[in-house]
């Protein structure tokens, strides 16, 4: 398939993500709510561009707001944002931890049937109204709650991808996987430490090798990893705004300052079923190869990426989700530090869900903002060279590899 | 009867106290456990917790409460396989609500001393008095069965007086957890001549069922904990005294408490320590010492004074410090200038001549905080002693002298058989109170 017509990406932002690290944080004290970050996202869109009004329609991504913070019909919070926003269509998207890429599929679908120029997109997760080990429930959500929920683990998600490592270990050794694991969250934190809005850009720690090789500790958390492995429990929203060629030109943005979705693609998984292979991403490599060959790109073509890491593990499978190595090698390809600034494939720039942070439902939008900033010359101090006619790629994913949005996105002019 | 069938029925006296609370819910969370055991599940479990304040118990409910909960959210994972077989209980939040309510369940409160006597094993913290405790344990001999276990919590009374003016028959140890007892790892072993072999056992197992590292001690009043921290108390007060003639008292009391903080490189100061503890359970701890050891004076008129003046230090209910020799506002604000009968603040103008007095801090001076989290304190901490044995300054010299007499007594509760090894009784101050190294040292 190829699109019958162009789709692009602008106008990023997103808050600083909040939660555990940052200094602003204190688990005691009042924080901004839902309504907050909405707004303060939703409101970052609209600085950039030069009429409200331009905005036809609105997205929501957000996975458990109904529990988080006891609040569904999302989509009427949109007019929160700004008054022109009263009457528009607005809809809530939800795919658990992949939401945010499929907020921004499902703007780019009302572009491309032409009922709409611009869409407003926002992605948000506000989760520090509970302790973790209650959000360890909600968030098991993103699992199959009949089948796998009572035998499952008291930190459901961590022990899903705990075991996921474990069979690394097995099949590769440990110390190979071990090392690639530990390398991914130092790459994280050193990534962070250059992205103000970060949860882990106040991390002072010296030696991060040390910190990421802890030993788990399966009587308070999970077999095989360690909590440094897994991505942060986070307040944030992020926003950007999806528009034909003609939607660029009413919100005054420049064809310079926006970046070309040029492809995509979107895969789901039987949630019901436990991977085949717990040592690959199958569900992440479909979309991610369909998203390529509608760009009609080959691996070697991408510059950077934004992949999902909720867990160090993620983010060394998804380097053979990519392609770009083949299974089995990503471990020392990562250990090598052919992911950071500078190697092969630099992925997650501004830290990733380990060092930027993961509001769920927000992170798929918050990583499209990043790969739209890298490729218009906006990522300030984590801004790598990006070739011309280069390449970024997005891996949105939900669940245990279940619910995945790839986007490959370029610059525009 | 063996312990699994003992752990059926305690119960604990002086429930709703400071040491009571904590012991009643170690035991609570102990029989939660229990409870949902292969074994536990077709037994019954009973806990009694008896205060005479009625309003106490109520606080002691909610207490207990709040606390099950943050016990069941550490230990969800283990929670998890113990409930697996309930099929109703399928979230985190449905599990450690479950473990609450099953764990509430064996609890009963009253105020009725009668309620307690089909307890198989009775925990005791009541008020540091032995009139109260010998009546106490007297009409427990008398109501409870022949075969009951008593653990008391006593900081200073003679277990084998206890025994003996209750008629036990050696059914009674010395239990001597340390504030708070949900936290704190240590606990005291204290037997007596007569303590049953039996029971010494169980008291062994218990602790190891409730997390808890085992030090024993000998029934020599105080035992090693108050052994040594009254009599360092005294030497602190009696150096401070030595100082007062030529700073005055509250400079003295600045003096010293820096000393003994910073200098030696303790958690707190002195006089923070015994303000922490109480000025009046430190007068109680040092009456009895003194009444039932013979060849040492331990007495302090200034303690006695302090208390005339009604200055005792210990802790509201919430927790939060009490005025004593400091007064505590976001930190030590004040020192208290017992020539004037009131506090003088901390500020420049007050401490800067005093620490001029005291010279600098001996080079490789570390914060106690910092140094804990050390992984090679030892060999720092004697770098820094050995520099300090150089420095001549006031403050080198008061320490040096500091060290020695704490290793003195350190020494002396080995000699005369309150602690069996040195080890013993460095393991106490280590574990019990947070040294970073023991008194009986090569430091000096
Ligand atoms: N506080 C400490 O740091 C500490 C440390 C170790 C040991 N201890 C020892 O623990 C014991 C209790 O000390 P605490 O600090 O918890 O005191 P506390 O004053 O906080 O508690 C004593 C409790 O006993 C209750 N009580 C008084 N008379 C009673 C009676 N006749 N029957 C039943 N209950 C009665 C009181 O109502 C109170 O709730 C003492 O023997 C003390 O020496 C205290």
């Amino acid at each position: 398939m190829t699109p019958r017509k162009k789709v692009y990406a602008a106008a990023g932002t997103y808050t600083i993500s909040l939660g555990s690290g940052r200094k602003e944080f204190h688990p005691k004290k009042p924080r901004p709510g839902l309504e907050h970050y909405i707004q303060e996202a939703g409101q970052g869109v609209i600085a950039q561009i030069s009429d409200p009004n331009v905005i036809d329609e609105c997205v929501v991504s957000n996975f458990m707001a109904a529990r988080f913070n006891r609040q569904g019909n999302l989509a009427a919070l949109m007019p929160t944002i700004h008054p022109s926003l009263e009457f528009k269509p607005s809809t809530r998207v939800e795919g658990a931890c992949g939401s945010g890429g499929l907020g921004v599929y499902t703007a780019m679908k009302s572009v491309l049937a032409d009922v709409a120029d611009c869409v407003l997109v926002v992605g948000t997760e506000v989760q520090n109204t509970v302790k973790a080990i209650y959000g360890a429930d909600i968030l098991a959500g993103a699992g199959h709650y009949a089948s796998q929920r009572k035998a499952g683990h008291a930190y459901f998600f961590p022990a899903f991808f705990a075991d996921r490592a474990g069979a690394a270990y097995e099949k590769y050794g440990f110390e190979k996987v071990r090392a690639a694991m530990t390398q991914w969250f130092v790459n994280a934190i050193e990534a962070a430490r250059r992205c103000p809005q970060a949860q882990e850009y106040h991390n002072a720690a010296e030696d991060l090798y040390a910190l990421g090789n802890a030993k788990p500790n399966p009587k308070a958390f999970a077999d095989h990893i360690n909590v440094f492995d897994c991505s942060k429990v986070s307040d944030g929203a992020a926003g950007l705004l999806i528009c034909s060629e003609e939607g660029l030109a009413k919100a005054g943005i420049e064809k310079k300052d926006a970046a070309l979705i040029s492809g995509w693609g979107t895969s789901v998984a039987d949630v019901t079923k436990l991977p085949e292979d717990p040592t690959s991403l199958a569900t992440s490599r479909s979309a991610i190869e369909k998203a390529m060959a509608m760009a009609g790109i080959g691996v070697s073509e991408l510059g950077f990426a934004e992949v999902h890491d909720c867990f160090s593990i993620t983010g060394v499978l998804m380097t053979e989700a990519t392609g770009l190595v083949p299974q089995g090698e990503g471990y020392e390809f990562v250990a090598q530090g052919e992911t950071k600034p500078g190697g092969r494939l630099p992925m997650n720039l501004s830290g990733g869900l380990i060092g930027h942070g993961h509001y769920t439902g927000g992170t798929g939008v918050r990583q499209t903002v990043d790969v739209w900033k890298q490729l218009t010359g906006k990522a300030e101090d984590f801004q790598i060279d990006v070739a011309e006619r280069s390449y970024g790629l997005v891996v949105s994913m939900g669940g245990n590899d279940k619910t995945v949005v790839a986007l490959a996105m370029t610059q525009a002019d | 009867m063996d312990l699994a069938e003992r752990y059926q029925d305690v119960g604990v006296i002086g429930a709703a106290g400071k040491m009571g609370s904590g012991i009643a819910l170690l035991l609570t969370q102990e029989l939660g456990l229990r409870k949902l055991s292969p074994d536990g599940r077709e037994q019954s479990f009973k806990l009694t917790l008896m205060d005479v304040d009625d309003r106490a118990l109520d606080g002691l409910k909610r207490y207990l409460r709040g606390q099950l909960r943050k016990f069941a959210e550490k230990n969800t994972v283990r929670l998890r396989e113990l409930y697996a077989d309930r099929a109703d209980l399928v979230e985190n939040a449905e599990i450690i609500q479950a473990f609450i309510d099953d764990a509430l369940d064996v609890v009963r409160t009253t105020t009725d001393l009668g309620a307690l006597s089909r307890n198989h094993m009775i925990f005791e913290a009541i008020l540091e008095n032995i009139d109260l405790k010998v009546k106490i344990y007297d009409q427990l001999a008398k109501q409870c069965g022949p075969e009951t276990y008593f653990f008391t919590n006593t900081s200073s009374i003679p277990i084998g007086l206890l025994d003996e003016q209750a008629g036990l028959g050696g059914r009674i140890i010395g239990y001597h957890f340390y504030n708070p007892p949900a936290v704190q790892k240590l606990l005291e072993l204290i037997t007596s001549s007569k303590t049953r072999p039996d029971l010494i056992e169980a008291g062994k197992q218990i602790a190891a069922d409730l997390k808890k590292k085992v030090i024993p001690a000998n029934d020599v009043a105080g035992f090693i904990g108050n052994g040594h921290f009254i009599r360092d108390g005294l030497h602190g007060i009696s150096e401070m005294q030595a100082l007062r003639a030529e700073v005055g008292f509250a400079g003295a009391v600045y003096m010293i408490n820096r000393i003994t903080q910073d200098w030696l490189i303790r958690p707190m100061g002195i006089f923070q320590l015994i303000d922490y503890v109480g000025i009046d359970v430190f007068q109680c701890i040092l009456g009895v010492m003194d009444r039932f050891i013979d060849d040492e004076k331990l007495h302090s008129d200034l303690i006695d004074t302090l208390m005339d003046k009604d200055v005792r230090g210990g802790q509201r209910s919430d927790g939060s410090q009490k005025s004593g020799f400091l007064r505590y506002e976001k930190g030590i604000s004040a020192v208290y200038d017992l020539d004037r009968g009131d506090y003088v603040a901390l500020d420049a103008v007050f401490t800067e001549p005093l620490d001029e007095k005291l010279g600098p801090l001996p080079e490789g001076y570390l914060p106690w905080r910092v140094l804990a989290r050390d992984r090679a304190k030892d060999e720092k901490l004697a770098a820094y002693f050995a520099n300090l044995a150089k420095s001549d300054t006031l403050g080198a010299r008061l320490a040096l002298r500091y060290l020695q007499r704490s290793k003195e007594i350190g020494e002396y509760l080995v000699r005369s058989g309150v602690a069996g090894t040195p080890q013993d009784v460095n393991g106490v101050l280590l574990n019990g109170f947070y040294h970073l190294y023991g008194p009986i040292n090569d430091y000096v």
